[in-house]
């Protein structure tokens, strides 16, 4: 158990419902849910693989105190960001920013799924686009090609050829980018100190290590 | 002067060179023939997208907002903000809303904006290009200027999600919106009805989880097909870019025949308005639009 876990297990012991309302970015909209599984039918990845517990099964289980299944579940990790389940939900709970929300917290306690591929993006995502402020889209697609190791990333590369030259012809994709040139901003080191402070002041807001 | 001005927001995937720079060569051209003056934010940066939730967390999110709110406020005071790309919108006008709602996360906010020498006073209001132009300007404005309806073409105007939900455009319900089929219209296109308007590509997994995305994207393609369709038009980079440029992937994977244009909403009203390709951004097209071409060369 990594030392975020074990603290926060400790601190909520049984009661998990109000740890995921403190801890988990909308939390408090999980109690709200009445199960009738419109977020469920609504979702665009349902029905596929990896896809363990929908929405409604997973705010029961919050109530149900399995914390474990449910923070190391690979369910919230399927969510495109559509908004289906959120625009539809007769109760109104924001269930995408939920989903979000635990996914996040799950990460940060170190029990996401090991390396789940949309974390992964969004590690990679973030990193990316606030380095510079602004996204490289070339270095971006190097490392999510290259997460598995450099053959498998060589590999992808090869199977990707015809979508990368398409975009190069179409002067949609700068090769140059992979250099380090292409967009960024200006005020580099404020974004960096705003940043840092933002990190600082949600983990104090939320009673925990400042990560990352 | 322009008849309308905006503080405009293009996004990381708008600029030159990025996967949607020929969506920024045609709206400019398209503002240009409505008489709207888009002027960039100084030094704006990336809105975090829907994707970056797991490591960003909340509030470097909505400071990440928050900054690109402060320049704007700064340098073009009095102006709306334009965004022309879904995600850059949603995430702003998420940020928006929720700095306003909540007193603490807006003053934590302002003390993360201090470090980079800016505050917010207040959050200009926050628009999709889309919005500016049936709110702001209305149909009948967006006709005045066709020399060249694009007459006899049918079209599937592929909403997907993030101009749709959860905000979506005033007045329009979430399962048939109706804006893009009357942009469409408006500039003599015919907009033909089909299933998957609203399905969503995938969005950023069709990187983490393809085969689910491109499942996703057969669907939107084939009942377009199905419904006679000769091409996709959109108000979405991301959507342009995965219904696009999966489609050679995904004929191998499933024996289809696949070819269909994709287009952008201002690629069309910059031909009807009678612009070149190159300033319709035709060019910018993987699966290239030989129909429109050769109707922009007429």
């Amino acid at each position: 158990m990594s030392n975020a876990n074990q603290a926060m297990a400790a601190r909520y012991k049984n009661n998990f419902l109000k740890e995921i309302e403190e801890q988990a970015e909308m939390g408090e909209w999980v109690k709200m849910c009445m199960q009738c599984g419109v977020c469920s039918g609504s979702c665009p990845t349902n029905f596929h693989s990896g896809w363990e517990h929908p929405p409604q099964e997973i705010f029961m289980m919050i109530r149900a105190g399995k914390r474990e299944e449910v923070l190391t579940s690979p369910s919230m990790w399927m969510c495109t960001s559509c908004y289906n389940c959120y625009v539809r939900c007769p109760r109104k709970l924001p269930i995408t920013h939920i989903m979000h929300g635990i996914a996040e917290y799950a990460y940060r306690l170190g029990l996401a799924p090991k390396m789940q591929p949309t974390l992964h993006l969004s590690q990679t995502f973030w990193r990316n686009c606030t380095k510079t402020g602004r996204v490289n889209e070339v270095k971006l697609t190097q490392a999510l090609y290259f997460k598995d190791g450099f053959m498998a990333g060589i590999k992808k590369g090869l199977e990707m050829k015809d979508v990368a030259l398409g975009l190069i012809k179409a002067k949609r994709l700068n090769i140059l980018e992979a250099l380090g040139f292409g967009h960024k901003c200006k005020d580099q080191q404020g974004i960096q100190k705003m940043l840092a402070k933002a990190r600082e002041l949600e983990a104090k807001r939320k009673n925990r290590q400042v990560t990352a | 002067m322009a008849r309308k001005e905006y503080a405009f927001y293009p996004g990381c995937s708008s600029q030159k060179g990025a996967s949607a720079s020929n969506y920024l060569t045609s709206v400019e051209s398209m503002c240009k023939t409505l008489d709207i003056k888009i002027t960039e934010i100084p030094d704006w940066n990336c809105c975090g997208a829907s994707i970056s939730y797991a490591e960003a967390g909340e509030l470097p999110r909505h400071v990440m907002n928050a900054r690109n709110f402060a320049l704007a406020e700064q340098h073009l005071p009095g102006q709306d903000i334009v965004a022309t790309c879904a995600a850059c919108w949603l995430g702003a006008r998420e940020s928006k809303e929720r700095l306003e709602h909540n007193s603490v996360l807006m003053a934590d906010t302002q003390e993360a904006l201090k470090e980079a020498g800016l505050q917010i006073k207040a959050i200009p209001e926050i628009k999709h290009m889309v919005e500016v132009l049936i709110e702001d300007l209305g149909y009948d404005e967006l006709k005045k200027p066709v020399k060249k309806p694009l007459e006899g073409m049918k079209f599937a105007g592929y909403v997907g999600c993030q101009t749709n939900r959860p905000f979506g455009i005033h007045g329009e319900s979430f399962e048939n919106p109706v804006y893009l089929d009357k942009l469409i219209e408006t500039v003599g296109g015919e907009a033909v009805p089909y299933d998957q308007k609203v399905t969503c590509c995938g969005g950023a997994l069709a990187f983490s989880e393809p085969d689910k995305a491109q499942a996703q994207i057969k669907d939107i393609i084939e009942s377009a097909y199905d419904n006679g369709a000769e091409m996709l038009v959109t108000p979405c980079p991301l959507c342009q870019a995965n219904t696009e440029i999966y489609q050679s992937q995904i004929n191998k994977k499933y024996g289809t025949k696949f070819n269909m244009p994709v287009l952008y909403y201002s690629q069309l009203m910059v031909l009807a308005y009678g612009g070149t390709a190159k300033e319709a951004g035709l060019d910018g097209n993987v699966i290239r639009a030989r129909k429109l071409e050769e109707f922009a060369a007429k």
